[in-house]
């Protein structure tokens, strides 16, 4: 056994695009079989969600949505949308599925890796540069990804931005996928830096709320993840049919 | 709808990024710095495609340290830019083509401040003040009218404030917001951030509603 991994290729990184075979060109591919305008494509990923994350002196909070869709039909409620990339990082998931799971499990083994090689921690900086470099490799092929990696190595906490152009940004406040405008009106107005953390739970599990009455795209329900640099944990799931009758009716 | 803004001075040049970074109708950042740092006296600024800004300008800021670290001494203003412009002109008619539009401001010895422009196809020049983006169509009337040779840093920031009121009075995108930094012999030093300068609304008669009796 220890025979076979001393010859081993251990380094997983940047593997070769797998294009099917005979394709001349990969944009023509994904115009024609991929969200395709006429009614025989093949392929329709789903794209709507909501997903926020944003930071307070008492830590990150996390809250996306559980809905996917396949053009006007709803395919599942209950989808996790925060992949758990190692006990200090989360990301999240909007755009592809498949993509997004896909890179991000690919990206926990990338961080195993790291911190074999380098004994110590990955940070968010690092692991979400990671990804973007991957996505990058792949641009223009059709990966559909807005995700944020979340958290941190013990001592750091940062959010980044990573999507499918390439874009790769720090904040302390991003909200991604269709329902995202809807969410930042609700976070815009009463975000601040210093909220206690049962406010900050509150106002992101609104802000969920808000966009997933006003988009057609998210519901479900709201998962809540609050990151410290102890680690995340998870606080629970919120059904967003309960929210509205029990909790927001007016 | 991202402007950058360069400005030549006696011995300095004088770079202003708009610190929005945006995704389809959403600004997702508003604190973003678009300028990377080359080396000790050459500065980059960088907009366009997403994902290309940021990945080109890594890339040519690695290669300048690498010719630093195995010749011991830091690439000229002119040589960098030269370099960077040939990437762009190689990948151009690649399969993967660089969307980036660049201001590199840098200092040396033997030439003083320079100041060079360069579009996502490859092209290049040396100018006194340049500016990329929608911008440039508000902002180059007031630089042809208000540059000189040879400016102060008090009069070149005053210039940038000129240009940054009228993006904002007349830009339908708000840029109300420009990261600042200027490259000079000592090395690249970190401005405060501009903004445009508030003015009070004008009362003017003809203006007030009429109440409807």
């Amino acid at each position: 056994m220890l025979g076979k991994l001393k010859n081993a290729n251990l380094d997983l990184l940047l593997p070769e695009p797998l294009l099917p075979p005979d394709l001349e060109s990969y944009p023509e591919f994904h115009s024609k079989y991929i969200n395709s305008k006429n009614t025989n494509a093949l392929i329709n990923l789903s794209h709507g969600t909501t997903t926020l994350a944003f930071r307070t002196s008492q830590g990150i909070i996390v809250a996306v949505d559980s809905r996917a869709t396949s053009g006007t039909y709803i395919a599942s409620q209950t989808v996790h949308k925060v992949l758990r990339i190692n006990s200090h990082i989360l990301g999240t998931m909007a755009g592809g599925a498949a993509d997004c799971s896909y890179w991000e499990r690919y990206l926990s083994i990338l961080c195993i890796k790291y911190e074999l090689e380098n004994k110590k921690k990955i940070t968010a900086c690092i692991a979400s540069k990671l990804l973007a470099n991957i996505i990058y490799s792949y641009k223009g092929m059709g990966l559909s990804m807005g995700t944020m990696i979340i958290g941190g190595d013990g001592k750091t906490l940062d959010i980044y931005y990573v999507d499918n152009e390439g874009t790769w940004i720090k904040g302390d406040l991003f909200s991604v996928g269709s329902g995202s405008t809807f969410a930042y009106g609700v976070l815009d107005s009463e975000y601040r830096f210093d909220m206690p953390i049962e406010e900050s739970i509150e106002l992101g599990r609104r802000a969920i709320f808000n966009a997933c009455f006003r988009d057609a795209a998210s519901g479900g329900g709201v998962s809540i993840y609050n990151v410290q640099t102890s680690g995340w944990a998870y606080l629970g799931r919120f059904d967003t049919s309960d929210l509205y009758w029990n909790n927001y009716k007016k | 709808m991202e402007c950058l803004i360069g400005i030549r001075g006696k011995d300095f040049v004088l770079m202003a990024g708009d610190s929005v970074a945006g995704r389809s109708v959403v600004a997702m950042k508003k604190d973003h710095d678009k300028m990377y740092q080359l080396s000790n006296r050459l500065l980059m600024a960088a907009c366009g495609e997403g994902g290309d800004t940021v990945q080109f300008a890594e890339y040519i800021a690695k290669n300048i340290q690498l010719y630093r670290m195995r010749n011991g001494y830091d690439l000229s203003t002119k040589a960098a830019a030269s370099f960077t412009r040939r990437n762009l002109a190689d990948y151009l008619r690649s399969s993967t083509p660089y969307f980036v539009n660049l201001l590199i401001g840098g200092y040396d010895d033997s030439d003083g401040a320079d100041l060079y422009y360069m579009d996502y196809l490859g092209s290049m020049v040396k100018l006194p003040f340049g500016v990329h983006g929608y911008g440039s169509f508000f902002v180059l009337s007031v630089m042809d009218r208000y540059y000189k040779e040879d400016m102060t840093r008090d009069e070149a920031l005053v210039l940038l404030q000129r240009c940054i009121d009228e993006i904002h009075e007349r830009f339908i995108i708000n840029l109300n917001s420009f990261k600042v930094k200027i490259v000079d012999k000592e090395g690249i030093h970190v401005m405060k951030d501009l903004r445009p300068t508030t003015k009070q609304p004008e009362e003017t008669p003809g203006t007030q509603s009429m109440d409807i009796v």
